[in-house]
């Protein structure tokens, strides 16, 4: 039985399509104004390079900021339900998922049934999101897949004081102009930011079995400052750590039409 | 004086409120000691009264450094407010 | 970095009384406030106001701080050895190297917008290029009580900044713009200026004009510094202080949302702080000459 999960987040869409728990392919875009649109497109987009049509899809889940905009969805599941769902079947030892988007940022907690027992989000403030190190790529002049690369350069970081994007931007100009190396200041800007993520991890509870999902995760130089900062080590999905809020919303799909779920 | 310390940002608001005019009047100023994180601090303001506050360093982060100390002894009973016997200092939060 | 079109650059300036010459003057003081955005001096002989300037802080504030008083002194024949007290003041004010004393900015706003407001203020909003501050004094100009948001850009200069840039309109000309609409739209949601950003691009796409943009932004600054006044109490009489008091769009939602309208300000709204340097250095200035 093939089942669809689709994620709509503020800055990206996501659609994943699964069968049996064996995942068949994905896809992203941005979502941009037309979301309804950009979540269509990239359902499209996955049936075809899946190789199937929307006829053989039993059953659609919607997750993520713009859930329900989904209107070919059957259902819609809340993004944290499809985080500690999808991150638990790729890492079944996690107990806290930490999901660090363009956007928003989320740290969740499981009990070792994979139930949720606590969570906490920060969407409204970029400190501590992907759009955190966007700016600061920005002000340093380097794009933002470079950036993360370029702090594994450096041996040492510097004290961003500024708790806010904006306000710290400033701080990095001024870090340009006094010639602090580029390398020490992407990592800076790298530890700054994993600041704000760790303290969130600490919120919900520290412990060693920890999942980073989210488009940031793909950054290295993050995951690195991150793991220095909570002093562990880190499980990555290196190939579609954006796609496992999607993948589960595609399980969860799966159970429900199964019913297993009410 | 009241003075607020602290912030508001995208995420909500973070103050904790100490009525100096209360400081001066207090002789062992027991918060100091009291604060776990020892982020409050015995200074001369402008107008040469002894009064706490929280360090400048800490103000943009109270609601992380506070935290623990809040959950601990629950919102309304941290350590700064439970020390303080003339209820000088308040949260916001 | 490119330094493209500066649409954030607003006017520097300075003044000099023609009424007042200082050689008549018993005690002449300076009040210097180095922000993290802009800079002034304030010189007062015998408490009134003499000379100011108010300039753009550079990268290095030591230098903005003597910068700006160097301009305040400029054509009146002082020099910085006739002046009886200095004090420093504002964010940068331990690199007034120069001064006496420090004092807060805080405290040094009050007492200057006592001066330049009347007694009779008792709430002061000062909106900074990197803070927000509300601050409620007594008769005398003495703090009661203040907050201070320096944490966060919304609500700040720094935010109208980035609508600047983003909508290409020149700083001085964002409260006119922001008026020019038929129908007061919704504020911008988010209050995070970066996603705020995002959040008008979109506007903008969806077809809305720059002034409607302008409008739900200045609207949106309007709401989160009248939710800061909230906190302390707003009490009569109001002033508002600093960069964005020069923004009409800013300041008459301020004033609509709180029903209450400023007081005029006598001078540049930017010099509150420096003011208020200038009489704690007057103050200073006679203890030191009593005590001897
Ligand atoms: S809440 Fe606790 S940690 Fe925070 S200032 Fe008060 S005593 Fe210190
Ligand atoms: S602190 Fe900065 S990044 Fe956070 S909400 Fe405010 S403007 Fe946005």
């Amino acid at each position: 039985m093939i089942t669809a999960g689709v994620d709509v987040g503020n800055m990206f869409t996501k659609a994943l399509l699964q069968e049996g728990g064996r995942v068949l392919s994905y896809a992203i875009l941005a979502s941009g104004l037309d979301r309804k649109r950009a979540a269509r497109e990239t359902f499209r987009q996955a049936l075809i390079k899946a190789g199937v049509t929307e006829d053989d899809v039993c059953n659609v889940f919607s997750t993520g900021a713009g859930q329900d905009e989904v209107d070919f969805a059957a259902g819609t599941v809340t993004d944290i339900t499809a985080a500690a769902r999808g991150t638990l079947k790729i890492f079944p030892m996690a107990r806290i998922v930490a999901d660090v988007g363009a956007e928003g940022a989320k740290v969740l907690k499981t009990d070792d049934d994979g139930r949720v027992l606590g969570f906490t989000i920060n969407e409204k403030c970029a400190a501590g999101t992907g759009s955190f190190l966007e700016t600061m790529g920005r002000a340093l002049g380097v794009q933002l897949e470079e950036l993360g690369p370029l702090s594994l350069e450096a041996e040492r970081a510097v004290t961003i004081n500024a708790q806010c994007a904006v306000f710290a931007e400033s701080e990095v100009v001024s870090l340009i102009h006094a010639k602090v190396p580029r390398e020490v200041i992407a990592r800076s800007i790298h530890e700054a930011m994993a600041g704000r993520v760790s303290s969130m991890v600490r919120r919900v509870g520290l412990q060693k079995k920890l999942a980073l999902i989210g488009g940031v995760a793909r950054n290295k130089g993050f995951a690195a400052a991150l793991e220095k900062d909570l002093d562990a080590k880190l499980l990555i999905d290196d190939e579609k750590p954006e796609f496992l809020c999607a993948l589960g919303a595609a399980l969860l799909a799966a159970e429900r039409d199964a019913g297993q779920l009410p | 004086m009241i003075a607020h310390y602290g912030y508001k940002d995208g995420s909500g608001d973070f103050f904790i409120s100490i009525d100096t005019d209360k400081c001066t009047q207090c002789s062992d100023k027991p918060c100091l000691e009291a604060c776990p994180e020892k982020i409050i601090e015995l200074f001369t303001d402008d107008y040469d009264d002894e009064v706490v506050g929280i360090k400048a360093s800490e103000r943009n982060k109270i609601k992380y450094t506070c935290l623990t100390c809040k959950s601990t002894f629950g919102a309304g009973h941290a350590a700064c407010i439970e020390a303080c016997l003339l209820e000088a200092i308040e949260h916001s939060w | 970095m490119t330094e493209k079109n500066e649409f954030w650059r607003w006017e520097e300036s300075r003044w000099k009384n023609p009424d007042l010459d200082w050689e008549n003057a018993e005690v002449i003081t300076l009040g210097v406030d180095v922000g993290s955005v802009s800079s002034q001096a304030v010189i007062l002989c015998d408490g009134e106001l003499f000379a100011y300037s108010n300039m753009r802080t550079g990268y290095d504030s030591s230098e903005s701080a003597l910068n700006a008083a160097s301009w305040a002194l400029e054509g009146t024949g002082l020099t910085l050895d006739d002046i009886h007290f200095k004090v420093g003041t504002g964010y940068g004010r331990v690199n007034v190297t120069f001064a006496d004393r420090n004092i807060t900015e805080i405290a040094c706003h009050a007492r200057g917008g006592n001066l330049m407001y009347g007694p009779t203020v008792r709430t002061i909003l000062d909106m900074g290029g990197q803070d927000c501050k509300v601050i409620r004094c007594d008769e005398r100009g003495k703090v009661v009580s203040f907050l201070m948001n320096d944490k966060c850009a919304a609500g700040t200069g720094r935010g109208i900044e980035v609508f600047t840039d983003l909508l290409g309109v020149p700083i001085g000309e964002v409260g006119q713009r922001s008026l020019r609409v038929e129908m007061e739209p919704e504020p911008v949601s988010s209050t995070c200026v970066v996603f705020a950003k995002s959040e008008a691009i979109g506007l903008l796409h969806a077809g809305w004009s720059t002034e409607k943009v302008l409008a739900a932004y200045c609207l949106a600054t309007a709401n989160r510094v009248v939710s800061l006044l909230e906190r302390v109490g707003m009490v009569k009489d109001f002033a508002i202080t600093g960069g964005i008091a020069k923004n009409v769009g800013v300041v008459s939602r301020i004033e609509k949302i709180l029903g209450v309208s400023a007081l005029e300000p006598k001078y540049d709204t930017q010099i509150a702080g420096a003011m208020g340097a200038a009489l704690f250095a007057k103050a200073l200035a006679e203890k030191k000459a009593k005590t001897g």
